[in-house]
């Protein structure tokens, strides 16, 4: 599994090489583009962005050749600022220049880091937007236009099921982290498969689910609610589908590919993105279907 | 200073060991034992568990006070949710993680404003309000 | 075969729009036309339209923007027309016609004029600013320009094919519902939103994670540049608001498509919801729009009053208290609509507590003035318009924020003036600051003084002409979006708008004069230094226009206003050549076409969406499915510039600029 030289080269600059595809090709099932676009792009981080490590951070004040526009060589202290009656609460002091040292060193964050953030910025977003989903479906509960509500139409038991196959994959998927992160393909492969039937699991339960209802007539179009409770929980669900089609092709990518430092960081956007899911599970079985049964 | 760009995601990464920022879902402690990340894991797993079987036998119960178990459920819930987001997600309150945490803390934020601004709105409205179909009704 | 599409949707009826078209599309051809006939087509296809580089999105960006607001004024004037026309009579625009026109002036305007500008002047200079040599997700960059750009192209399509939403720029249910509006227009704007509202979250995201995880070294979060907090607080409303616009308008979708109840009469949906969210995501997009130029008045603020921004941590803590607060007023867009004394009360308070920082702004922008000796540039001149403007516009918002005068004033052409004030004044007005203040940084030339100061006086007092009758209108009592009206008072003031909206036409007409003139002579215009404003912050460090890589040797930051403090050292060294540093190869990462050809499929998605063709759109979405395979599998994603390549580039600079710092010597 050892990277050919280009590859090797390649992984610390890793301008988007396969694993987007699976990113890619989830983000497809979303109602819109955005996961894919975003997961895809997420694998091309700048080199540029890089250059930060190139200057080793100095306390504060960096190294002087690098310090283009400071003509003196010989590492004389810069002046003081410019005395400013009205440059109220300007810093210069000595506490600035302590921030400066811890800031200056987290400059040069690494690439895990940056791609890390900024999928953890796009989670929130996502997560914003299940919010907007939970804000509408609690306004619209009580809409049933005469129609059942959730006591009647939910059972508990395969909910419990579900629950269960989302955290036991959750923990699975974990375990998949941890064998990536120390190079062991059995525990990787077999801790994504287990992550994968369990997945593909629930999305069958839910699917079956759906199918029930709307069989029994009660679709998203019968009431308020009940558009509200597909599209909450129908919005979760092809998220895992997303999550699923994602997670084979790390596992391709990772078998193609073997450990290449930007196929780590695709893992763990991957594991971010599942472990999120769970969490936005937790809400839904509590808020839709625990509260939403007792009403 | 010549720089390839191995060279630097090396160093980067040896620095990012040494502790300046960490990657959110990333184990602040790196190179530990894949027996301590799994007991870790398994400890939230546990608590999970632990939690989701409360949650449903709460829901089920006519043991307590039947007002108070949507409450019990939303706090079982809150309380889940954090056990995710310390084990599995790995979020500490260490100073290389602040970014993170904020952000979170950012987010948790924005989605409370909204649930709780859209019920409260809403509730309001509906109060003062007669419902579409009624309006409806009366413009016949 | 072509689902609701037919013949019928062209509307051959109508001679406005379709002259409006055709010219539009002889202006098209004859463009691509002259590109093809003179070779240009390969470059603009190397350089720019594949080009990930932050410095070229942000210029698309902005001239996206600015060919849409031309779109944008057309309508603008068509309204003003109408209504100076329409006084007892029928007027030249049908009402069907007017109402499109209304909202399609009022979406171009918020989502493809305010947007893309100050998304573009912040692709452009934040970077530059930090010190770094380009955005974190360069490629995720260039794919959220070209997904913006779909969603304007959709918009002007519906010119010419089918129709545009009569439903006001927020398309209101239940009116924008399948039952009331079972025409396409709708669904354009649905689909042009959601499209452009991914490359916008994308965008967010991607200088969200910019500003906080990548800097120049040295540059602690209290030693960036106004702009640059700025542009973080409104990238992080970006995230936070665009997934409500998204989750709002997919379940809108989901009514139209699907017959779902989320928002209709029926069947227990509430359009009230809808009011509720749309808000909730619309009061922070104010702030998205208008924190961006409160940051690029500070820098031209500072700049041209020779002077440090005064309070700038004061301003730190207003931008961050605005951020918070943003999402915590937005019932005020809907007092009248049914909510309690009590829900008022409160969201009527805290959108007066948000003027407050506001305040705050304007002051340190007015103390950063005073005791400085005040260059009045064009940039400066903006400013300077916009502090007054933006201050009565600011005003009448509070008042427009006490619930009982809400309720007289409410969708009245007094509201209508106040948005109009803050957005032209506000956001309008710093766009038009920062394009003149960066252009240099930009091209490597200044635009025209003169024609810019001519076009500056035009757009103010066009402004005051144009908005400050609708104010008096709307106190008389005049609604919004009236296609005819016959009360006698009100005519004389809307005549006096109709003038005014002619006096901004004439300043338009001067900036693209100042644009072509300045292009004409920009040898004479050149600037050679790369700090033609004698700048504060690191944009100005490097030559105009910057090379690829923006800083040959990432500038190390020692304090507040880190190019200030250079050359205030410079001028004190005897020395006057500085000392070379050590240059090492840069590597860059490669152009894609990926946003380009993902926005292609996107466009014929959207479009086969809204009318109904599906295997159309299931085609373009496995076609653009496959161009994400394709990119994935790129294995050299990075050029390298030797060495020797940057320290060329840079010696020339440095040399320039040694003699800049000689001349600073000598003058001491």
């Amino acid at each position: 599994m050892t990277p050919p030289p280009d590859q090797a080269r390649n992984g610390a600059g890793p301008h988007g090489a396969v694993p987007g595809q699976a990113r890619a090709r989830g983000g497809w099932w979303k109602p819109l583009l955005g996961l894919s676009v975003l997961a895809t792009a997420m694998l091309a981080p700048s080199s540029r962005a890089r250059g930060g490590i190139a200057v080793p951070a100095g306390p504060g004040l960096g190294d002087a050749t690098a310090d283009r526009p400071r003509p003196d060589a010989g590492g004389r202290t810069p002046p003081p600022h410019r005395p400013d009656q009205y440059h109220l609460g300007h810093g210069g002091s000595g506490q600035d220049r302590q921030e400066n040292t811890e800031h200056a060193e987290k400059s040069a964050a690494s690439l895990r880091i940056v791609v890390g953030y900024g999928f953890w910025i796009f989670l929130l977003s996502d997560i914003i937007m299940f919010a907007a989903f939970f804000a509408t479906f609690a306004v619209l509960s009580g809409q049933t236009a005469g129609g059942p509500g959730g006591r009647e139409l939910f059972d508990l038991r395969n909910v419990a099921i579900e629950t269960a196959l989302l955290l036991m994959s959750s923990f699975t998927c974990g375990i998949a982290s941890l064998g990536v992160e120390a190079r062991r393909g059995a525990w990787f492969y077999g801790a994504m498969a287990a992550t994968f039937v369990l997945g593909a699991g629930f999305i069958g339960l839910e699917i079956l689910e759906f199918t029930n209802l709307v069989a029994d007539g009660n679709g998203p179009q019968r009431s308020a609610f009940l558009s509200a409770f597909f599209t909450l929980v129908g919005c979760h669900g092809l998220h895992v589908t997303a999550g699923l089609l994602w997670l084979l092709t790390m596992m391709a990518q990772v078998f193609a590919k073997g450990y290449r430092d930007d196929i780590l960081r695709r893992v763990l956007c991957f594991s971010l993105f599942w472990h999120a899911l769970d969490i936005v599970w937790v809400g839904v079985f509590t808020v839709v279907y625990l509260i939403g049964s007792g009403i | 200073m010549s720089i390839t760009a191995h060279g630097q995601e090396h160093a980067a990464d040896l620095h990012d060991r040494r502790g300046g920022d960490t990657a959110p879902g990333d184990e602040p402690k790196g190179g530990s034992e894949i027996a301590d990340g799994v007991r870790s894991y398994l400890v939230g797993f546990g608590l999970a568990v632990l939690l989701t079987c409360v949650s449903f036998f709460v829901a089920g119960t006519s043991l307590v006070w039947q007002p108070s178990i949507p409450v019990a459920l939303f706090v079982l819930a809150v309380a889940q949710m954090g056990v995710h987001l310390v084990f599995f997600l790995h979020l500490n309150t260490g100073a290389d993680a602040v970014n993170n945490v904020m952000a979170l803390a950012f987010g948790v934020l924005i989605v409370i404003l909204l649930i709780a601004g859209s019920l409260w709105i809403m509730s309001n409205l509906n109060h003062n309000m007669l419902r579409m179909d009624q309006i409806m009704q009366m413009q016949r | 075969m072509l689902g609701k599409l037919t013949w019928a949707a062209v509307p051959f009826d109508q001679p406005i729009p379709l002259i409006a078209a055709a010219a539009v599309g002889i202006i098209l051809l004859g463009v691509m036309g002259w590109i093809v006939a003179k070779g240009h087509l390969p470059y603009l296809w190397r350089e720019w339209i594949t080009s990930v580089d932050h410095k070229r999105i942000g210029i698309m960006y902005c001239l996206l923007a600015a060919v849409m607001l031309l779109r944008g004024f057309a309508d603008a004037l068509m309204m003003r027309s109408q209504q100076a026309l329409a006084y007892n009579a029928p007027g030249y625009l049908p009402p069907d016609h007017y109402n499109q026109i209304f909202s399609a002036h009022g979406t171009l305007m918020i989502f493809f004029v305010s947007m893309p500008f100050v998304i573009g002047l912040m692709n452009f200079a934040m970077p530059l600013q930090l010190g770094i040599r380009d955005v974190a997700f360069p490629t995720l960059n260039s794919v959220s320009f070209w997904l913006t750009a779909t969603g304007a192209l959709l918009v002007n399509i519906s010119l010419v094919v089918g129709e545009f939403a009569r439903t006001g720029w927020l398309p209101y249910p239940p009116l924008s519902e399948m039952t009331y509006s079972p025409g396409v227009g709708v669904d354009y704007y649905l689909w042009a939103l959601q499209i452009s509202g991914v490359g916008t979250l994308m965008s967010g995201v991607n200088l969200v994670t910019t500003i906080l995880k990548i800097h120049a070294p040295g540059m602690t979060y209290l030693r960036m540049p106004m702009f640059c907090w700025t542009s973080l607080a409104s990238n992080l409303l970006i995230v936070a608001a665009f997934p409500i616009l998204t989750a709002t308008l997919a379940m809108l979708m989901l009514d139209r498509y699907l017959g779902f109840h989320f928002f209709t009469n029926e069947a227990g949906g509430n359009p009230m919801m809808f009011m509720n969210l749309i808000w909730a995501w619309g009061h922070p997009e104010v702030y998205i729009l208008v924190l961006p130029v409160f940051g690029v008045f500070s820098e031209v603020v500072s700049t041209f009053s020779q002077k440090p921004l005064f309070g700038y941590r004061s301003m730190v803590l207003a931008t961050m208290v605005i951020f918070v607060l943003a999402f915590s007023v937005w019932l005020h867009h809907f007092f009248t609509m049914g909510a309690g004394g009590d829900v008022n009360a409160i969201f009527g308070i805290l959108s007066m507590i948000i003027a407050v920082p506001t305040g705050v702004k304007v002051f340190n922008w007015l103390f950063t003035m005073y005791g400085g000796r005040v260059i009045f540039d064009t940039p400066m001149m903006w400013a300077v318009g916009f502090m007054v403007t933006f201050v009565i516009g600011g005003m009448t918002g509070v008042l427009l924020a006490v619930p009982p005068a809400d309720f007289v004033l409410h969708n009245s052409l007094f509201l209508v003036a106040h948005f109009h004030n803050v957005v032209i004044g506000g956001v309008l007005f710093g766009a038009f600051a920062g394009y003149t203040y960066w252009f240099p940084k930009a091209f490597g030339f200044r635009l025209d003084e003169r024609l810019g100061k001519a076009a500056f006086w035009c757009w103010l007092v066009g402004f005051y002409v144009a908005f400050m009758p609708l104010y008096i209108v709307g106190l008389q009592g005049m609604t919004r979006r009236m296609q005819h009206y016959d009360v006698a008072a009100w005519r004389p003031w809307l005549l006096l708008a109709a003038v005014g909206a002619l006096v901004i036409l004439a300043g338009i007409v001067l900036q693209v004069a100042q644009l072509v003139v300045s292009i004409r002579n920009r040898e004479s215009l050149r600037d050679v230094t790369g700090d033609p404003w004698n700048g504060r912050s690191l944009e100005w460090a490097t030559s105009s226009p910057p090379p690829d890589f923006n800083f040959a040797v990432l500038p190390v930051v020692t304090g507040e206003e880190a190019y200030w403090s250079m050359k205030e050292r410079a001028r004190e060294q005897v020395q006057a050549k500085q000392e070379e540093p050590a240059y090492a190869e840069i590597e860059m990462p490669r152009n894609s076409p990926t946003g380009f050809i993902c926005a292609f499929f996107a466009t014929i998605f959207g479009f086969a969406m809204i009318w109904y063709i599906w295997w159309m759109a299931i085609a373009a979405l496995v076609c653009s499915f496959a161009t994400f395979v394709v990119f994935a599998w790129r294995n050299r994603t990075e050029y390298v510039i030797t060495a020797e390549e940057v320290a060329r580039i840079d010696r020339a600079h440095r040399a320039v600029q040694d003699r800049a710092y000689a001349a600073m010597q000598a003058a001491q």
